[in-house]
């Protein structure tokens, strides 16, 4: 019998603390058969909406498929540790109202991939680690590998960058690993900023050293002996589980000088950030890294040929990394498999917002909107009609837009995201319901990026500024026609002259929510018979 | 030493290899505004004025900090570039005080020179009117921040020219100043050497002598490459 408590933040912030804490006394107290049962602290369970959560793993009477049989509860409180130790001892059953349905789909439409051991091993155990087969892909490529055969299988495996722009993740591993010969360096890009994401986050808590092995590997795979993870500093929990599963990785001699006994060298150090949402941007991050002011600068040159102190290196990100143990176990083809023609493999979701179960979401690459949304999240709570009261979903963060109710339909992948105008983002989903404003929620995304912009160059720095001026002007109804013309303008000016990637997504929000609430905007003129007439945005629509 | 052969707008131009885009669109005597880039120090990239099209990608490149390549089609004047660059120089002029009647380098002023190439008379964004300080503490020279675009060309010159590193940014976004030593008065900075190549550099008003009054400011803005020729290339103005 095994209890496997979720101690991730979203849990820990539910009180699963003080729920294991009460699990221990509890075990104490009863002895007996409640001796036998073992309570492991895990990662993320995935419905953090109903949190804290515990996993019961009771084995079956002998003979008897699957051997063991899994039972999930939700909101525990600490009082009820007694009731849950007794359902593990075969006696009782007072939390069957707490008990969630393994089969809802929820859990049944997941696919873990890069969440494979999340929920399963203890994040702060290296042995519980390595007996789940953590490291032995990294141990067989060191000694039976050459770093040409570990590109060849990440390119068969069509894996493209999980932060959000979508770059083939090989290509970029062989730009780096065939520049001239010198030093390199590895990056993990752990800057995850974008509110309404965690996926990153719930990795490194939950799963840290499925990540080192990732690091480790594309390390090897081109030629890097030294490399950081940029963490931020606001995910406290993932620093120190992070540091720790490096101490432990070094401990264990798969990190350092002659890894696994072979003649592989590889220093890796966490670097923690100072709160600037731009150091997600890798050029920015490097900077960062170097103890710069964390500003972005032109590219090219890219970071694969002129990174760290000039020196190649290869930036991925979390979600990128940890799938590459997966891939080398199973074979690129295998990984290739899954998803859509141009989008392979599966996507970690971290559903939030308006919506019945909060929580983190890996499906397939290609699975749609509507099935994340409305099927796995239950769309909005008390929501009605075909949509569950869904108004828009709004991916990407403040570098994505607001994909309205009528396009759910569309699947989740790279370019079908970005041709409605938003992005893939890192993969932060947060539904709206009917009585969103969408000048507003377009406001919220400006009024970020204003704070956020590092005020380097005058687009980003100014521009949002204006913009956010002018939104305030259409939420407080005060706004003209002319003001909706000005503010389209200075949308494609701000996208198509900033700097880097904030400033030229910035516009998006705006951009998007123009493009499918123009009536919303319209409406919020002082005098909006002047305007176009009211469903002329719909008519529009189908001549984009 | 090779070369690379590219087109500017249609005119067919050679550089050295390791050129930039500016150097070519110079080389073709096309004219391109620049506020952040002085020749002699760094590119940075960041007023975005320079911004040019290279045809077959939508993308938009800084010419001050793109390496010309060959066969590359540049274009610098197309309408859509011409409305940005408008509107960038709006943007400079809103999001500070420019009053070019009272600035000491009123008549010798780049933001002012690029509003006129660019066709602009006045900004269609509000003015923010932010409240910066002016810092008069240094025996012969002053900033004053409201009229400082934050092209960072103080801070490059001190710092790759003088070595002394006494200016630098801080903040983040609309609050971004440049400041000197750790945000002390400027005349208390014990790097600051007086040589005045800050002055120089500044492409406005904001740093200048504290001698002169409206429209006196006088600048030498190729003195960093004249430095930089002689450091690097030993070649000096007098040979």
């Amino acid at each position: 019998m095994q209890l496997r408590c979720c101690g991730a933040s979203g849990c820990r912030s539910a009180g699963a603390e003080a729920l294991r804490t009460a699990l221990l006394s509890a075990r104490d107290q009863l002895g007996g058969a409640a001796e036998a049962v073992s309570i492991k602290s895990v990662g993320c369970l995935r419905l953090c909406g109903r949190g804290p959560l515990v996993a019961l793993d009771r084995p079956e009477p002998s003979g008897a498929e699957p051997a063991c049989r899994t039972e999930l509860y939700a909101e525990l409180r600490p009082e009820q540790a007694a009731d849950l130790l007794a359902r593990a001892t075969g006696r009782g059953d007072a939390l069957a109202a707490q008990r969630l349905d393994s089969d809802h789909p929820f859990f049944a439409l997941q696919k873990s991939v890069v969440l494979e051991g999340c929920g399963v091993v203890d994040p702060e155990s290296i042995d519980d680690a390595l007996s789940h087969g953590t490291y032995a892909q990294l141990r067989r490529v060191l000694l039976d590998v050459s770093p040409e055969q570990v590109r060849e299988q990440v390119k068969r495996s069509g894996l493209r960058g999980r932060g959000g722009a979508g770059y083939p993740t090989g290509l970029k591993w062989d730009t780096v690993a065939l520049q001239p010969p010198g030093p390199r360096y590895v990056v993990c890009n752990a800057d995850e900023g974008d509110p309404g994401a965690f996926m990153d986050r719930s990795v490194l808590e939950s799963d840290p050293h499925r990540l080192i092995e990732g690091l480790a590997i594309a390390a090897y795979a081109v030629g890097a002996d030294q490399g950081f993870v940029y963490v931020r500093a606001e995910y406290p929990l993932a620093v120190e589980r992070l540091r720790l599963a490096l101490r432990q990785a070094r401990s264990k001699g798969l990190l350092g000088a002659g890894i696994a006994g072979s003649g592989f060298h590889l220093r890796l150090e966490v670097r923690v950030g100072a709160g600037a949402y731009v150091c997600g941007e890798e050029t920015a991050l490097l900077a960062s890294i170097q103890g710069q002011r964390g500003t972005p600068r032109p590219r090219p040159p890219f970071p694969a040929q002129a990174g760290l102190w000039g020196a190649p290196t290869l930036i991925n990100n979390v979600e990128t990394l940890a799938s590459i143990p997966v891939i080398l176990r199973q074979g690129g083809d295998w990984y290739a498999a899954i998803g859509t023609e141009g989008s392979k493999g599966t996507k970690v979701f971290a559903l939030s917002g308006a919506v019945q179960r909060t929580g983190l979401v890996e499906v397939p690459m290609g699975t749609t909107l509507r099935t994340v949304v409305q099927t796995i999240g239950g769309g909005v709570p008390g929501g009605e009609g075909p949509d569950g009261g869904v108004k828009a979903v709004q991916t990407g963060g403040p570098s994505g837009g607001c994909i309205p109710a009528h396009l759910l339909d569309t699947p989740v992948d790279y370019e079908s995201l970005r041709a409605l105008g938003s992005m893939m983002g890192s993969g932060g989903l947060v539904v709206m319901g009917d009585s969103t404003s969408m000048p507003e929620v377009a406001r919220h995304f400006m009024r970020f990026s204003v704070n956020e912009s590092c005020g380097k160059c005058v687009p980003c720095r100014a521009g949002t500024v204006q913009l956010a001026q002018m939104l305030d002007r259409f939420v407080e109804r005060r706004a003209s026609l002319v003001d909706l013309e000005r503010l389209e303008e200075l949308c494609r000016m701000v996208g198509a002259t900033s700097l880097c990637g904030l400033g030229q997504a910035a516009p998006n929000p705006v951009l998007s929510t123009l493009r499918y609430f123009r009536q919303e905007y319209q409406a919020a003129c002082r005098d909006p018979v002047q305007c176009e007439p009211l469903d002329a945005c719909l008519l529009k629509e189908g001549t984009r | 030493m090779s070369v690379h052969t590219l087109t500017v707008d249609g005119e067919e131009v050679a550089v050295p290899a390791g050129a930039t885009l500016l150097d070519a669109v110079r080389a073709a005597g096309a004219e391109l505004p620049t506020l952040c880039h002085l020749d002699g120090l760094t590119p940075v990239g960041a007023c975005r004025l320079c911004l040019v099209e290279l045809e077959g990608s939508g993308k938009l490149q800084p010419a001050c900090a793109t390496a010309a390549g060959e066969g590359m089609a540049v274009l610098t004047q197309t309408p859509q570039l011409q409305a940005y660059r408008r509107m960038a120089v709006e943007l400079f002029f809103a999001e500070g005080t420019h009053v070019c009647a009272f600035c000491v380098a009123n008549g010798n002023c780049e933001l002012q020179d690029v509003a006129v190439a660019v066709g602009m008379d006045h900004s269609r964004f509000p003015y923010q009117y932010p409240q910066r300080r002016v810092d008069a503490s240094h025996p012969h020279f002053a900033i004053d921040h409201h009229r400082c675009i934050l092209c960072t060309r103080c801070v490059r010159v001190c710092d790759e020219i003088e070595g002394a590193h006494v200016w630098d940014v801080a903040n983040r976004g609309r609050e971004c100043t440049i400041i000197t030593g750790l945000d002390e008065p400027w005349g208390e900075v014990q790097a600051c050497t007086s040589c005045g190549k800050c002055v120089d550099a500044c492409p406005t008003g904001a740093i200048f002598r504290k001698d002169d009054t409206t429209a006196e400011k006088q600048t030498h803005r190729e003195r960093p490459q004249l430095l930089r020729d002689a450091r690097e290339k030993h070649q000096w103005q007098n040979q």
